[in-house]
């Protein structure tokens, strides 16, 4: 569950001057023609780096993302919720799992990139800083924030990165799956008791400030946006992925009976959506580490990592099985 | 009666299930790398499915409808083993406990599956081609685990040691016990728990692991009868916290 944008890497663009320009040229001409870039080819520095960048920040916020909803399985009301909501939080690890080996064809391990998850220097998805206070924040996420993720990573699909095209083919499918399972148990709360109904508009109300986040702020149109455009690792700017994602989901929202705690949400003559502004300060503020649950994510993340380390010590382990040197 | 007698059994097939799989539901987003995760939430995901097709039988004989059954209950009703319901811990007890708790449903299962009962025997024929899977995957990692590092190796001594006893009241035998050896049912506890002996022993002997002697151990008993311990409850409260708040929804 990602929603991208913001969070790409603010390079040296002479980096690139320093590439040889017919292996350049010829890089961008494969791409021009709708060829992947496999882990053998060749590629611009710049490009491998901001697609581990990419890739890693979208492995992070599976398995991350699977904190807020993964405390509700020991809570899920009923065999039929409980079994879905174990099978869903086991998805989001599962491509954890498949995008973390795409970003190892890329030169990085996944225990290096689990390190500088621990230690803060690399992102995950910025909705994850938030809690999920009741039931209904979990079927709000599996719903709304799983539908964001696939408007993101639908566009993503088509990038040029053959490794992560094809994990991201895999995921796509599973959180078809999501969107539905998510979709039922809001209509189930929408539709239920008041006290349903009342849990589920409390949690829209919690989670959509965060949900217009969800694919980060305005792009800068600079030329580092161009080229990663051409280049194919940024697919769809961060506002036609939330207009996208309004057009499909408001209305569906709105069926319900629900409310979108948004006075100046309406699509207006042009088809487009106009909202207030996310506060953008607060995005920053919470991205950079000082939002309810940053601190909680990470010492979790933490602690299972540490409390595992002998599991990994040990399968790492050779074989304690020599063979005497003949001489 | 024949009848009460199929129920408790099923009750406790059922009951360790589930509790289990809550238990290993517990390791998403917990465990030692992201393929143990998955793996334990797979199989809490099965162990949930396990136990549900056991509630249904028991519906269909006449018990409450599994979803009432399975989060209404309060402790002294469930027959679970106490093993099964022990927090997780560190991954050497909860992988040491799927080691000793699988060998025995497999072999459970198995019984089952030539059961008199042909609708037991069904759901167990059904059943076991999963638990099979179960098995596999903790018996790989006790061999690799228990051969590998100094560290490793007293870890997972060390849960073996802890969890023995309790592992041994798996087969707390029923006052019914007899009476459903004689119809067939299934072979009943006494047997079950030596076919189990010989299995977790040919895989411990492949390790640096050691067996301690099972007549010196005092197996833990009372969960067949609805004795636990203090950890029960609290997961009981945790599992129905949300279908409490309105046991007549629909969620």
């Amino acid at each position: 569950m990602y929603g991208g944008g913001n969070v790409f890497e603010a390079t040296k663009f002479d980096d690139l001057e320093q590439e040889d320009p017919v292996k350049l040229a010829e890089f961008e001409a494969r791409i021009a023609r709708g060829e992947k870039i496999e882990p053998s080819d060749w590629m611009p520095q710049l490009y491998r780096k901001q697609l581990i960048r990419m890739i890693e920040q979208h492995a992070h916020s599976e398995i991350i993302g699977a904190l807020p909803e993964g405390t509700w399985i020991t809570r899920a009301p009923g065999f039929r919720r409980k079994l879905a909501q174990m099978a869903k939080v086991q998805d989001e690890v599962g491509h954890a799992q498949l995008l973390y080996s795409a970003a190892e064809t890329l030169g990085k391990t996944r225990e290096q990139m689990l390190t500088d998850l621990i230690n803060g220097k690399s992102k995950y998805s910025n909705v994850f800083n938030y809690p999920a206070f009741t039931w209904a924040d979990s079927n709000i996420i599996s719903w709304l924030i799983d539908a964001g993720a696939i408007v993101n990573q639908m566009a993503n699909a088509k990038g040029s990165y053959g490794p992560y095209c094809r994990a991201l083919d895999r995921i796509c499918a599973e959180e078809a799956f999501h969107l539905k399972y998510g979709h039922d148990a809001v209509v189930h709360m929408a539709t239920g008791s008041p006290i349903q109904r009342k849990m589920i508009q409390e949690a829209l109300n919690r989670w959509w400030p965060p949900i217009m986040t969800f694919f980060g702020p305005s792009d800068k149109m600079s030329m580092h946006t161009e080229t990663l455009m051409r280049w194919k690792v940024k697919m769809a700017s961060n506002d036609a992925c939330r207009q996208q994602f309004l057009d499909m989901y408001v209305p569906k929202i709105w069926e319900l009976g629900l409310t979108v705690p948004d006075p100046k949400l309406r699509k207006n003559e042009e088809g487009v959506w106009e909202y207030t502004e996310p506060d953008w300060d607060e995005f920053k503020r919470v991205i950079n580490g000082d939002g309810p649950c940053n601190a909680e994510r990470l010492a979790v993340r933490r602690t299972a990592e540490e409390r595992g380390a002998w599991v990994r010590r040990a399968l790492l382990a050779p074989k304690a099985t020599y063979v005497r040197p003949l001489a | 009666m024949l009848e009460n007698a199929i129920k408790d059994l099923l009750y406790k097939i059922a009951d360790d299930q589930l509790i289990l799989g809550h238990r290993n539901s517990e390791w998403t987003g917990f465990g030692p790398m992201l393929e143990e995760d998955i793996a334990f939430s797979s199989m809490a995901q099965d162990k949930l499915g396990h136990s549900l097709a056991f509630y249904t039988l028991l519906h269909q004989m006449g018990e409450g409808d599994p979803d009432t059954v399975a989060f209404m209950r309060n402790a002294d009703q469930f027959h679970n083993s106490q093993l099964v319901e022990l927090p997780i811990g560190e991954y050497d007890f909860s992988l040491i406990r799927h080691f000793l708790y699988d060998n025995a449903e497999i072999l459970r299962f198995e019984s089952l599956s030539q059961s008199t009962n042909e609708e037991i025997a069904k759901i167990a024929t059904k059943l076991k081609g999963e638990v099979r899977y179960h098995v596999l995957h903790a018996n790989t990692l006790v061999k690799q685990l228990g051969s590998a590092t100094q560290e490793s190796i007293s870890r997972l001594q060390q849960s073996l040691e802890y969890a023995l006893p309790f592992a041994l009241g798996i087969f707390e035998p029923s006052k019914h016990e007899q009476e459903l050896i004689d119809a067939g049912i299934y072979s009943g506890e006494a047997a079950l728990q030596n076919q189990w002996l010989e299995r977790i022993s040919a895989v411990l002997e492949k390790t640096h692991l050691k067996l301690p002697e099972i007549a010196n151990l005092q197996p833990v008993y009372g969960g067949r009868y609805g004795q636990h311990t203090e950890h029960l409850q609290p997961l009981l409260d945790e599992m129905a916290e949300v279908f409490k708040i309105d046991p007549t929804a629909e969620w």
